[in-house]
Protein backbone atom coordinates (compact mmCIF):
# COMPACT_ATOMS: atom_id res chain seq x y z
CA UNK A 1 0.00 0.00 0.00
CA UNK A 2 1.75 3.11 -0.80
CA UNK A 3 1.68 5.88 2.05
CA UNK A 4 -1.76 7.94 1.53
CA UNK A 5 -3.54 4.64 1.24
CA UNK A 6 -1.84 3.53 4.22
CA UNK A 7 -2.53 6.99 6.65
CA UNK A 8 -6.27 6.55 5.36
CA UNK A 9 -6.57 3.25 6.10
CA UNK A 10 -6.12 4.06 10.01
CA UNK A 11 -8.79 7.04 9.19
CA UNK A 12 -10.93 5.71 7.09
CA UNK A 13 -13.29 8.97 8.05
CA UNK A 14 -11.33 11.54 6.45
CA UNK A 15 -10.98 10.16 3.50
CA UNK A 16 -12.88 12.10 0.32
CA UNK A 17 -14.69 11.53 -2.98
CA UNK A 18 -11.06 12.80 -4.60
CA UNK A 19 -12.67 13.31 -8.04
CA UNK A 20 -15.97 15.11 -7.04
CA UNK A 21 -14.19 17.01 -4.45
CA UNK A 22 -11.61 18.12 -7.53
CA UNK A 23 -14.70 18.54 -9.27
CA UNK A 24 -16.43 21.09 -6.40
CA UNK A 25 -12.91 22.83 -5.58
CA UNK A 26 -12.27 23.37 -9.27
CA UNK A 27 -15.25 24.51 -10.16
CA UNK A 28 -15.91 27.12 -6.96
CA UNK A 29 -12.42 28.37 -7.46
CA UNK A 30 -13.00 29.21 -10.97
CA UNK A 31 -16.40 30.97 -9.77
CA UNK A 32 -15.15 33.05 -7.42
CA UNK A 33 -12.27 34.36 -9.13
CA UNK A 34 -13.95 35.34 -12.62
CA UNK A 35 -16.90 36.80 -10.28
CA UNK A 36 -14.03 39.37 -9.45
CA UNK A 37 -13.19 40.24 -13.06
CA UNK A 38 -9.72 39.02 -12.90
CA UNK A 39 -9.01 36.09 -15.66
CA UNK A 40 -5.79 35.00 -13.90
CA UNK A 41 -4.34 33.67 -10.93
CA UNK A 42 -1.08 33.90 -8.75
CA UNK A 43 0.45 31.75 -5.82
CA UNK A 44 3.73 30.77 -4.55
CA UNK A 45 5.25 27.62 -4.85
CA UNK A 46 7.30 26.67 -2.22
CA UNK A 47 7.75 23.07 -3.48
CA UNK A 48 5.56 21.65 -0.79
CA UNK A 49 2.60 19.84 -1.22
CA UNK A 50 0.05 22.62 0.36
CA UNK A 51 0.84 24.84 -2.61
CA UNK A 52 1.61 22.36 -5.25
CA UNK A 53 -2.18 20.94 -5.07
CA UNK A 54 -3.06 24.79 -5.00
CA UNK A 55 -0.94 24.96 -8.12
CA UNK A 56 -2.64 22.02 -9.28
CA UNK A 57 -5.97 22.94 -8.92
CA UNK A 58 -5.48 26.62 -10.39
CA UNK A 59 -4.20 25.08 -13.28
CA UNK A 60 -7.26 22.77 -14.14
CA UNK A 61 -9.84 25.69 -13.16
CA UNK A 62 -7.59 28.49 -15.16
CA UNK A 63 -5.59 26.59 -17.64
CA UNK A 64 -2.34 26.73 -18.13
CA UNK A 65 -1.86 30.38 -19.41
CA UNK A 66 -4.00 31.26 -16.33
CA UNK A 67 -1.87 30.88 -14.00
CA UNK A 68 1.38 32.55 -12.90
CA UNK A 69 3.60 30.51 -9.83
CA UNK A 70 6.06 32.34 -8.01
CA UNK A 71 9.03 31.05 -6.67
CA UNK A 72 10.63 32.93 -3.71
CA UNK A 73 13.88 31.07 -2.03
CA UNK A 74 16.13 32.41 0.80
CA UNK A 75 19.25 31.67 0.57
CA UNK A 76 19.19 29.27 3.24
CA UNK A 77 15.81 27.56 1.94
CA UNK A 78 16.95 23.48 0.97
CA UNK A 79 17.75 23.60 -2.75
CA UNK A 80 15.28 21.00 -2.78
CA UNK A 81 12.45 22.88 -2.27
CA UNK A 82 13.69 25.40 -5.14
CA UNK A 83 13.51 21.77 -7.25
CA UNK A 84 10.19 20.33 -6.32
CA UNK A 85 8.69 23.68 -6.99
CA UNK A 86 9.96 23.91 -10.28
CA UNK A 87 8.99 20.08 -11.31
CA UNK A 88 5.36 21.03 -10.05
CA UNK A 89 5.47 24.28 -12.20
CA UNK A 90 6.69 22.30 -15.12
CA UNK A 91 4.44 19.25 -14.75
CA UNK A 92 1.62 21.73 -15.15
CA UNK A 93 2.82 24.02 -17.68
CA UNK A 94 1.88 27.20 -15.82
CA UNK A 95 4.34 30.17 -16.22
CA UNK A 96 6.43 30.76 -13.51
CA UNK A 97 8.69 33.70 -11.80
CA UNK A 98 11.73 33.30 -9.47
CA UNK A 99 12.29 36.26 -6.56
CA UNK A 100 15.09 35.46 -4.86
CA UNK A 101 13.77 37.32 -0.92
CA UNK A 102 17.56 37.24 0.48
CA UNK A 103 18.74 41.21 -0.58
CA UNK A 104 15.62 42.37 1.63
CA UNK A 105 15.63 39.75 4.25
CA UNK A 106 19.36 40.12 5.10
CA UNK A 107 19.56 43.91 4.93
CA UNK A 108 16.30 44.00 7.28
CA UNK A 109 18.12 41.74 9.95
CA UNK A 110 21.34 43.16 9.46
CA UNK A 111 19.66 46.02 11.78
CA UNK A 112 18.81 42.86 14.48
CA UNK A 113 21.70 40.06 14.48
CA UNK A 114 19.92 38.82 16.95
CA UNK A 115 16.33 37.99 15.51
CA UNK A 116 14.95 34.44 16.70
CA UNK A 117 14.39 32.20 14.10
CA UNK A 118 10.80 32.32 14.30
CA UNK A 119 11.07 36.35 13.74
CA UNK A 120 12.88 35.92 10.99
CA UNK A 121 10.88 32.87 9.22
CA UNK A 122 7.38 35.04 10.14
CA UNK A 123 9.40 38.23 8.37
CA UNK A 124 10.23 35.73 5.33
CA UNK A 125 6.39 34.72 5.21
CA UNK A 126 5.40 38.86 4.83
CA UNK A 127 7.59 39.36 2.39
CA UNK A 128 6.80 36.57 -0.14
CA UNK A 129 2.95 37.71 0.98
CA UNK A 130 4.19 41.51 -0.06
CA UNK A 131 5.69 40.25 -3.24
CA UNK A 132 2.64 37.74 -4.28
CA UNK A 133 0.43 41.40 -3.96
CA UNK A 134 2.91 43.57 -5.51
CA UNK A 135 2.84 41.22 -8.64
CA UNK A 136 -0.58 40.14 -8.03
CA UNK A 137 -1.30 44.13 -9.20
CA UNK A 138 1.07 44.09 -12.29
CA UNK A 139 -0.27 40.88 -13.69
CA UNK A 140 -3.96 41.83 -12.70
CA UNK A 141 -4.04 38.46 -11.04
CA UNK A 142 -5.64 37.39 -7.90
CA UNK A 143 -4.01 35.82 -4.72
CA UNK A 144 -4.90 32.68 -4.26
CA UNK A 145 -3.96 30.60 -0.68
CA UNK A 146 -2.36 27.70 0.23
CA UNK A 147 -3.29 27.05 3.78
CA UNK A 148 -4.93 23.85 4.82
CA UNK A 149 -7.78 23.25 7.39
CA UNK A 150 -4.95 21.70 9.96
CA UNK A 151 -2.55 24.71 9.79
CA UNK A 152 -5.34 27.50 10.03
CA UNK A 153 -6.96 25.78 13.03
CA UNK A 154 -3.40 24.59 14.67
CA UNK A 155 -2.80 28.44 13.90
CA UNK A 156 0.80 27.18 12.48
CA UNK A 157 0.70 29.81 9.62
CA UNK A 158 2.20 33.45 9.39
CA UNK A 159 -0.60 36.22 9.97
CA UNK A 160 -1.12 38.68 6.91
CA UNK A 161 2.25 36.20 5.68
CA UNK A 162 0.84 32.65 4.17
CA UNK A 163 -2.29 33.37 5.65
CA UNK A 164 -2.98 36.08 3.35
CA UNK A 165 -4.89 35.84 0.04
CA UNK A 166 -8.23 36.59 -1.99
CA UNK A 167 -9.58 32.57 -2.19
CA UNK A 168 -8.14 30.20 -0.57
CA UNK A 169 -8.88 26.38 -1.90
CA UNK A 170 -7.66 24.34 0.89
CA UNK A 171 -9.06 26.24 3.88
CA UNK A 172 -11.38 23.12 4.00
CA UNK A 173 -8.78 20.50 3.57
CA UNK A 174 -6.83 18.78 6.39
CA UNK A 175 -3.35 17.68 5.78
CA UNK A 176 -4.11 14.04 4.87
CA UNK A 177 -6.72 14.81 2.92
CA UNK A 178 -4.55 17.56 0.58
CA UNK A 179 -2.36 14.42 0.36
CA UNK A 180 -5.01 12.27 -0.70
CA UNK A 181 -5.90 14.36 -3.63
CA UNK A 182 -2.41 15.31 -4.34
CA UNK A 183 -1.65 12.15 -5.19
CA UNK A 184 -4.73 11.24 -7.13
CA UNK A 185 -4.09 14.01 -9.27
CA UNK A 186 -0.36 13.09 -9.70
CA UNK A 187 1.71 15.73 -7.75
CA UNK A 188 5.21 14.87 -8.45
CA UNK A 189 6.20 11.94 -6.10
CA UNK A 190 9.35 13.80 -4.57
CA UNK A 191 6.69 15.86 -3.09
CA UNK A 192 4.53 13.54 -2.14
CA UNK A 193 7.02 11.62 -0.32
CA UNK A 194 9.50 14.57 1.81
CA UNK A 195 7.72 15.50 5.34
CA UNK A 196 6.22 18.85 5.26
CA UNK A 197 8.04 21.67 6.51
CA UNK A 198 7.88 25.45 6.35
CA UNK A 199 11.37 25.54 5.46
CA UNK A 200 12.05 28.76 7.54
CA UNK A 201 15.08 27.20 8.96
CA UNK A 202 17.64 24.89 7.64
CA UNK A 203 15.91 21.27 8.70
CA UNK A 204 13.04 22.45 10.28
CA UNK A 205 9.63 19.92 9.56
CA UNK A 206 6.35 20.93 10.92
CA UNK A 207 5.80 17.69 12.92
CA UNK A 208 8.96 17.59 14.67
CA UNK A 209 8.36 21.48 15.92
CA UNK A 210 4.61 20.88 16.62
CA UNK A 211 5.15 17.75 18.25
CA UNK A 212 2.48 15.05 16.81
CA UNK A 213 2.49 13.74 13.02
CA UNK A 214 -0.25 15.52 10.79
CA UNK A 215 -2.08 12.15 10.73
CA UNK A 216 -2.31 12.01 14.58
CA UNK A 217 -4.08 15.47 14.84
CA UNK A 218 -5.76 15.28 11.75
CA UNK A 219 -7.52 12.37 13.56
CA UNK A 220 -7.91 14.13 16.28
CA UNK A 221 -9.28 17.79 14.43
CA UNK A 222 -11.78 15.62 12.95
CA UNK A 223 -13.58 14.27 16.24
CA UNK A 224 -13.08 17.94 18.32
CA UNK A 225 -14.07 19.79 15.20
CA UNK A 226 -15.95 18.33 12.92
CA UNK A 227 -17.80 15.94 15.15
CA UNK A 228 -17.85 17.79 18.31
CA UNK A 229 -16.56 15.17 20.75
CA UNK A 230 -16.51 16.48 24.21
CA UNK A 231 -12.76 15.45 26.02
CA UNK A 232 -13.96 13.17 27.94
CA UNK A 233 -15.43 11.24 24.88
CA UNK A 234 -12.22 12.03 22.55
CA UNK A 235 -10.11 10.27 25.77
CA UNK A 236 -12.36 7.63 25.46
CA UNK A 237 -11.54 6.92 21.70
CA UNK A 238 -8.10 6.62 22.73
CA UNK A 239 -6.59 9.95 22.25
CA UNK A 240 -3.89 10.85 24.76
CA UNK A 241 -5.42 13.65 26.93
CA UNK A 242 -2.18 15.66 26.54
CA UNK A 243 -2.61 15.68 23.31
CA UNK A 244 -6.21 17.03 23.11
CA UNK A 245 -5.31 19.70 25.67
CA UNK A 246 -2.40 21.06 23.70
CA UNK A 247 -4.18 20.97 20.64
CA UNK A 248 -7.65 22.26 21.95
CA UNK A 249 -5.12 25.30 23.46
CA UNK A 250 -3.76 25.73 19.85
CA UNK A 251 -6.64 26.02 18.18
CA UNK A 252 -8.09 28.42 20.92
CA UNK A 253 -5.22 30.68 20.98
CA UNK A 254 -5.06 30.97 16.89
CA UNK A 255 -8.75 32.13 17.08
CA UNK A 256 -7.74 35.71 16.33
CA UNK A 257 -5.36 35.04 13.45
CA UNK A 258 -8.56 33.18 11.69
CA UNK A 259 -10.66 36.70 11.92
CA UNK A 260 -10.44 39.94 10.97
CA UNK A 261 -9.54 42.88 13.25
CA UNK A 262 -11.46 43.93 16.22
CA UNK A 263 -13.46 47.18 15.27
CA UNK A 264 -14.35 49.28 18.88
CA UNK A 265 -17.74 50.06 17.88
CA UNK A 266 -18.88 53.54 18.39
CA UNK A 267 -21.90 54.43 16.32
CA UNK A 268 -25.22 52.67 14.85
CA UNK A 269 -23.88 50.59 12.49
CA UNK A 270 -20.44 49.16 12.73
CA UNK A 271 -18.69 46.92 10.16
CA UNK A 272 -18.73 43.45 11.22
CA UNK A 273 -21.27 43.74 13.60
CA UNK A 274 -24.67 45.09 12.29
CA UNK A 275 -22.67 46.05 8.64
CA UNK A 276 -23.12 42.88 7.07
CA UNK A 277 -22.68 41.60 3.80
CA UNK A 278 -21.71 38.74 1.50
CA UNK A 279 -18.00 39.19 0.41
CA UNK A 280 -19.20 38.45 -2.87
CA UNK A 281 -21.61 41.51 -2.57
CA UNK A 282 -21.81 43.19 -6.00
CA UNK A 283 -19.97 40.55 -8.21
CA UNK B 1 -47.39 16.63 -18.68
CA UNK B 2 -43.66 17.59 -18.95
CA UNK B 3 -42.23 19.92 -16.09
CA UNK B 4 -39.21 21.64 -16.20
CA UNK B 5 -36.77 22.07 -13.49
CA UNK B 6 -34.88 25.26 -13.90
CA UNK B 7 -31.44 24.52 -12.42
CA UNK B 8 -29.58 28.27 -12.62
CA UNK B 9 -27.05 29.91 -11.28
CA UNK B 10 -28.69 33.20 -9.80
CA UNK B 11 -26.18 36.45 -9.19
CA UNK B 12 -26.28 37.25 -5.57
CA UNK B 13 -28.40 40.66 -5.02
CA UNK B 14 -28.69 41.61 -8.59
CA UNK B 15 -32.48 41.05 -9.50
CA UNK B 16 -32.80 42.67 -12.37
CA UNK B 17 -30.23 40.07 -14.08
CA UNK B 18 -31.66 37.24 -12.85
CA UNK B 19 -34.75 38.24 -14.16
CA UNK B 20 -33.24 38.35 -17.60
CA UNK B 21 -31.92 34.77 -16.68
CA UNK B 22 -35.71 33.46 -15.95
CA UNK B 23 -36.76 35.19 -19.35
CA UNK B 24 -33.96 32.90 -20.97
CA UNK B 25 -34.94 30.38 -19.07
CA UNK B 26 -38.86 30.33 -19.56
CA UNK B 27 -37.96 31.41 -23.51
CA UNK B 28 -36.00 27.86 -23.75
CA UNK B 29 -38.51 25.67 -22.33
CA UNK B 30 -41.89 27.14 -24.04
CA UNK B 31 -39.63 25.94 -27.28
CA UNK B 32 -39.62 22.70 -25.04
CA UNK B 33 -43.33 22.70 -25.06
CA UNK B 34 -42.87 22.31 -20.76
CA UNK B 35 -45.97 22.70 -18.95
CA UNK B 36 -44.47 23.94 -15.72
CA UNK B 37 -41.09 25.88 -14.92
CA UNK B 38 -40.05 25.56 -11.53
CA UNK B 39 -37.34 27.58 -10.33
CA UNK B 40 -35.24 27.79 -7.10
CA UNK B 41 -35.52 28.89 -3.78
CA UNK B 42 -34.87 32.85 -4.17
CA UNK B 43 -34.12 32.63 -7.86
CA UNK B 44 -34.93 36.41 -8.39
CA UNK B 45 -32.32 37.50 -5.82
CA UNK B 46 -29.43 34.63 -5.04
CA UNK B 47 -29.08 33.09 -1.38
CA UNK B 48 -26.70 34.53 0.72
CA UNK B 49 -28.20 37.75 1.22
CA UNK B 50 -27.31 38.78 4.46
CA UNK B 51 -27.50 42.85 4.55
CA UNK B 52 -29.12 42.91 0.98
CA UNK B 53 -32.12 41.28 2.03
CA UNK B 54 -33.63 44.78 2.01
CA UNK B 55 -32.39 46.01 -1.17
CA UNK B 56 -33.85 43.35 -2.93
CA UNK B 57 -37.26 42.74 -1.93
CA UNK B 58 -40.05 43.26 -4.00
CA UNK B 59 -43.52 43.74 -3.06
CA UNK B 60 -46.03 41.47 -5.45
CA UNK B 61 -47.04 44.69 -7.02
CA UNK B 62 -44.01 45.22 -7.98
CA UNK B 63 -43.90 45.98 -12.00
CA UNK B 64 -40.94 44.19 -12.42
CA UNK B 65 -42.73 40.92 -11.01
CA UNK B 66 -46.21 41.84 -12.21
CA UNK B 67 -44.11 41.31 -15.65
CA UNK B 68 -42.33 38.14 -14.71
CA UNK B 69 -45.85 36.73 -13.75
CA UNK B 70 -46.96 38.06 -16.60
CA UNK B 71 -44.77 35.78 -18.99
CA UNK B 72 -46.79 32.83 -17.46
CA UNK B 73 -49.41 32.82 -20.44
CA UNK B 74 -48.35 29.72 -21.70
CA UNK B 75 -46.59 28.15 -19.44
CA UNK B 76 -46.96 27.43 -15.64
CA UNK B 77 -44.57 29.07 -13.60
CA UNK B 78 -43.18 28.93 -9.99
CA UNK B 79 -39.98 31.12 -8.84
CA UNK B 80 -38.64 32.50 -5.76
CA UNK B 81 -37.83 35.95 -3.98
CA UNK B 82 -37.90 38.00 -1.54
CA UNK B 83 -41.33 39.30 -0.62
CA UNK B 84 -41.57 42.25 1.29
CA UNK B 85 -45.23 41.49 2.65
CA UNK B 86 -47.83 44.23 4.17
CA UNK B 87 -46.02 45.74 7.21
CA UNK B 88 -42.67 45.75 5.44
CA UNK B 89 -42.41 42.09 6.87
CA UNK B 90 -39.61 40.45 4.13
CA UNK B 91 -40.55 36.67 3.81
CA UNK B 92 -38.36 34.17 1.90
CA UNK B 93 -40.82 32.68 -0.75
CA UNK B 94 -42.35 31.12 -3.57
CA UNK B 95 -44.77 32.47 -6.19
CA UNK B 96 -47.13 29.84 -8.39
CA UNK B 97 -48.00 32.23 -11.33
CA UNK B 98 -50.49 30.73 -14.46
CA UNK B 99 -52.12 32.39 -17.38
CA UNK B 100 -50.95 35.67 -15.95
CA UNK B 101 -51.77 35.75 -12.89
CA UNK B 102 -50.45 34.82 -9.24
CA UNK B 103 -52.21 31.71 -8.17
CA UNK B 104 -50.78 30.89 -4.92
CA UNK B 105 -47.88 32.39 -2.95
CA UNK B 106 -46.19 30.29 0.14
CA UNK B 107 -43.89 31.89 2.37
CA UNK B 108 -40.70 29.76 3.74
CA UNK B 109 -42.33 28.58 7.62
CA UNK B 110 -39.07 27.33 8.67
CA UNK B 111 -36.27 29.17 8.43
CA UNK B 112 -32.77 27.68 9.13
CA UNK B 113 -30.70 29.68 11.55
CA UNK B 114 -28.22 27.13 12.93
CA UNK B 115 -24.99 26.23 11.68
CA UNK B 116 -24.26 28.14 8.59
CA UNK B 117 -27.60 29.64 7.87
CA UNK B 118 -29.28 32.56 9.52
CA UNK B 119 -32.44 33.04 7.79
CA UNK B 120 -34.09 34.23 10.39
CA UNK B 121 -32.08 37.00 11.31
CA UNK B 122 -33.81 38.72 7.54
CA UNK B 123 -36.87 37.03 7.16
CA UNK B 124 -40.08 36.93 8.61
CA UNK B 125 -41.72 33.67 9.28
CA UNK B 126 -44.46 32.23 6.93
CA UNK B 127 -47.41 31.02 8.62
CA UNK B 128 -49.32 28.57 6.44
CA UNK B 129 -49.16 25.39 4.35
CA UNK B 130 -52.13 25.11 1.94
CA UNK B 131 -53.05 23.06 -1.32
CA UNK B 132 -54.03 24.86 -4.21
CA UNK B 133 -55.89 23.96 -7.62
CA UNK B 134 -53.71 24.23 -10.70
CA UNK B 135 -54.76 23.18 -14.13
CA UNK B 136 -52.96 19.73 -13.68
CA UNK B 137 -53.75 18.99 -10.24
CA UNK B 138 -53.60 19.93 -6.72
CA UNK B 139 -49.90 20.99 -6.16
CA UNK B 140 -48.19 22.45 -2.41
CA UNK B 141 -45.11 24.49 -2.08
CA UNK B 142 -42.18 23.61 -0.18
CA UNK B 143 -39.12 25.63 0.24
CA UNK B 144 -35.74 24.45 1.44
CA UNK B 145 -36.05 23.74 5.11
CA UNK B 146 -39.90 23.48 5.34
CA UNK B 147 -39.14 19.68 3.22
CA UNK B 148 -37.09 19.16 6.42
CA UNK B 149 -40.18 18.99 9.06
CA UNK B 150 -42.91 15.67 8.60
CA UNK B 151 -45.56 17.95 8.98
CA UNK B 152 -45.22 19.74 5.93
CA UNK B 153 -45.97 17.98 3.45
CA UNK B 154 -48.22 15.76 5.71
CA UNK B 155 -50.23 18.89 5.72
CA UNK B 156 -50.03 19.96 2.11
CA UNK B 157 -50.95 16.05 1.41
CA UNK B 158 -54.11 16.02 3.68
CA UNK B 159 -55.01 19.12 2.27
CA UNK B 160 -55.17 17.87 -1.24
CA UNK B 161 -51.94 17.86 -2.70
CA UNK B 162 -50.78 15.56 -5.68
CA UNK B 163 -47.73 17.05 -6.35
CA UNK B 164 -45.07 18.60 -4.20
CA UNK B 165 -43.28 21.36 -5.61
CA UNK B 166 -39.43 21.91 -3.18
CA UNK B 167 -37.87 24.38 -3.96
CA UNK B 168 -34.25 24.57 -3.00
CA UNK B 169 -30.99 26.08 -2.29
CA UNK B 170 -29.02 22.77 -0.65
CA UNK B 171 -25.41 23.53 -0.50
CA UNK B 172 -22.80 20.85 -1.11
CA UNK B 173 -21.35 19.63 2.24
CA UNK B 174 -20.71 16.81 4.03
CA UNK B 175 -17.89 15.30 1.58
CA UNK B 176 -16.69 11.42 2.30
CA UNK B 177 -15.53 8.79 0.68
CA UNK B 178 -17.85 8.17 -1.94
CA UNK B 179 -20.29 11.82 -2.59
CA UNK B 180 -21.55 14.15 -0.49
CA UNK B 181 -23.94 13.37 2.71
CA UNK B 182 -25.80 16.23 1.88
CA UNK B 183 -27.16 14.77 -1.62
CA UNK B 184 -27.68 11.64 0.24
CA UNK B 185 -29.92 13.22 2.71
CA UNK B 186 -31.55 15.27 0.21
CA UNK B 187 -32.36 12.33 -2.05
CA UNK B 188 -33.75 10.52 0.95
CA UNK B 189 -35.52 12.81 2.17
CA UNK B 190 -37.23 13.94 -0.96
CA UNK B 191 -38.01 9.96 -1.75
CA UNK B 192 -39.88 9.17 1.46
CA UNK B 193 -41.70 12.44 1.57
CA UNK B 194 -43.10 10.52 -2.08
CA UNK B 195 -43.55 7.20 -1.40
CA UNK B 196 -45.12 8.04 2.08
CA UNK B 197 -47.29 10.51 0.51
CA UNK B 198 -47.92 9.26 -2.77
CA UNK B 199 -47.11 12.10 -4.69
CA UNK B 200 -44.98 12.95 -7.62
CA UNK B 201 -42.41 15.57 -5.96
CA UNK B 202 -40.12 17.88 -7.58
CA UNK B 203 -37.00 19.31 -6.56
CA UNK B 204 -35.21 22.34 -8.19
CA UNK B 205 -31.78 23.08 -6.72
CA UNK B 206 -29.13 25.90 -7.38
CA UNK B 207 -25.93 25.62 -8.11
CA UNK B 208 -23.41 28.26 -8.46
CA UNK B 209 -20.76 29.26 -5.29
CA UNK B 210 -21.30 32.34 -3.38
CA UNK B 211 -18.59 33.50 -0.74
CA UNK B 212 -17.24 29.46 -0.90
CA UNK B 213 -20.53 27.80 -0.64
CA UNK B 214 -21.22 25.70 -3.58
CA UNK B 215 -25.16 24.31 -4.17
CA UNK B 216 -25.03 21.50 -5.97
CA UNK B 217 -27.93 21.30 -8.46
CA UNK B 218 -29.23 17.13 -8.77
CA UNK B 219 -32.58 18.68 -8.97
CA UNK B 220 -35.00 15.49 -9.29
CA UNK B 221 -38.43 14.33 -9.93
CA UNK B 222 -39.40 11.50 -7.78
CA UNK B 223 -42.74 9.04 -8.79
CA UNK B 224 -45.03 8.07 -5.74
CA UNK B 225 -43.47 4.78 -5.56
CA UNK B 226 -40.05 6.53 -4.58
CA UNK B 227 -38.50 6.60 -8.11
CA UNK B 228 -36.10 8.86 -9.05
CA UNK B 229 -37.49 9.78 -12.43
CA UNK B 230 -35.17 12.27 -13.64
CA UNK B 231 -31.42 13.93 -11.63
CA UNK B 232 -30.07 16.77 -13.14
CA UNK B 233 -26.57 17.33 -12.69
CA UNK B 234 -24.65 18.09 -10.11
CA UNK B 235 -22.85 21.95 -9.94
CA UNK B 236 -24.16 22.69 -13.56
CA UNK B 237 -26.97 25.49 -14.93
CA UNK B 238 -29.45 22.87 -17.04
CA UNK B 239 -33.06 22.67 -18.00
CA UNK B 240 -34.10 19.13 -16.47
CA UNK B 241 -37.25 18.03 -18.15
CA UNK B 242 -39.40 14.94 -17.04
CA UNK B 243 -42.65 14.14 -18.52
CA UNK B 244 -44.54 12.67 -15.84
CA UNK B 245 -48.24 10.75 -15.70
CA UNK B 246 -50.44 12.27 -12.88
CA UNK B 247 -52.04 9.07 -13.31
CA UNK B 248 -49.45 7.31 -11.27
CA UNK B 249 -50.40 8.86 -7.93
CA UNK B 250 -54.01 7.20 -9.08
CA UNK B 251 -52.49 4.49 -9.27
CA UNK B 252 -49.49 4.27 -5.79
CA UNK B 253 -52.64 5.58 -3.76
CA UNK B 254 -54.77 2.35 -4.61
CA UNK B 255 -52.25 0.36 -4.53
CA UNK B 256 -50.60 1.86 -0.95
CA UNK B 257 -53.53 3.54 0.48
CA UNK B 258 -51.55 5.25 3.31
CA UNK B 259 -53.82 8.34 2.94
CA UNK B 260 -56.94 6.81 2.73
CA UNK B 261 -55.77 5.00 5.86
CA UNK B 262 -54.77 7.86 8.08
CA UNK B 263 -56.53 9.19 10.78
CA UNK B 264 -56.42 12.66 10.67
CA UNK B 265 -58.81 13.19 13.63
CA UNK B 266 -56.68 10.95 15.97
CA UNK B 267 -54.07 12.76 14.95
CA UNK B 268 -55.19 16.10 15.48
CA UNK B 269 -56.89 15.37 18.76
CA UNK B 270 -53.38 13.57 20.07
CA UNK B 271 -51.72 16.87 18.60
CA UNK B 272 -54.32 19.09 20.84
CA UNK B 273 -53.53 17.44 23.97
CA UNK B 274 -49.71 17.46 23.44
CA UNK B 275 -50.01 21.37 22.78
CA UNK B 276 -52.20 22.06 25.79
CA UNK B 277 -49.53 19.44 27.29
CA UNK B 278 -47.43 21.82 26.91
CA UNK B 279 -49.20 25.18 26.28
CA UNK B 280 -49.19 24.62 30.21
CA UNK B 281 -45.43 25.29 30.25
CA UNK B 282 -44.32 21.56 30.52
CA UNK B 283 -41.73 20.46 28.88
CA UNK B 284 -41.01 17.71 26.70
CA UNK B 285 -41.41 13.96 28.31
Amino acid sequence: MNPVEEMLAQAPYLRLDAELTVELLTRALREEVEKTGFRKVILGVSGGIDSALALFLCARAFGPEGVLAVCMPYRESSPDSLKDAREAVEAVGVESVTVDITPQIDAYFAGFPDASPLRRGNKMARERMSILYDLSAEHQALVIGTSNKTELLLGYGTQHGDMASAVNPLGDLYKTQVRQLSAHLEVPESILKKPPSADLWPDQTDEAELGFSYLEVDRLLHFMVDRRYSRERLVRRGFDPELVDRVHRRVVANQYKRRLPVILKVSGRTIGADFRYPRDWGL
Amino acid sequence: MRVGLAQIRPVLGRVEENLKLHREMIRRAESERVDLLVFPELSLTGYSLKDLTLDVARTLRDESIRRLVGESGRIDLVFGLVEEGPGHLFYNAAVYASEGKIRHVHRKVYLPTYGMFEEARHFARGRSFRSFETRFGRMGLLICEDAWHPSAPYLLVQDGAEFLLVLSNAPAKGMGARGMSAEETWYGLLTNHSLLHGTITFYTNRVGTEDGITFFGGSAAIDPFGRILARGERFEPQLVMIDVNPEDVRLARYQMPMLRDEDLELTAREIERIVKRRSEGRELP
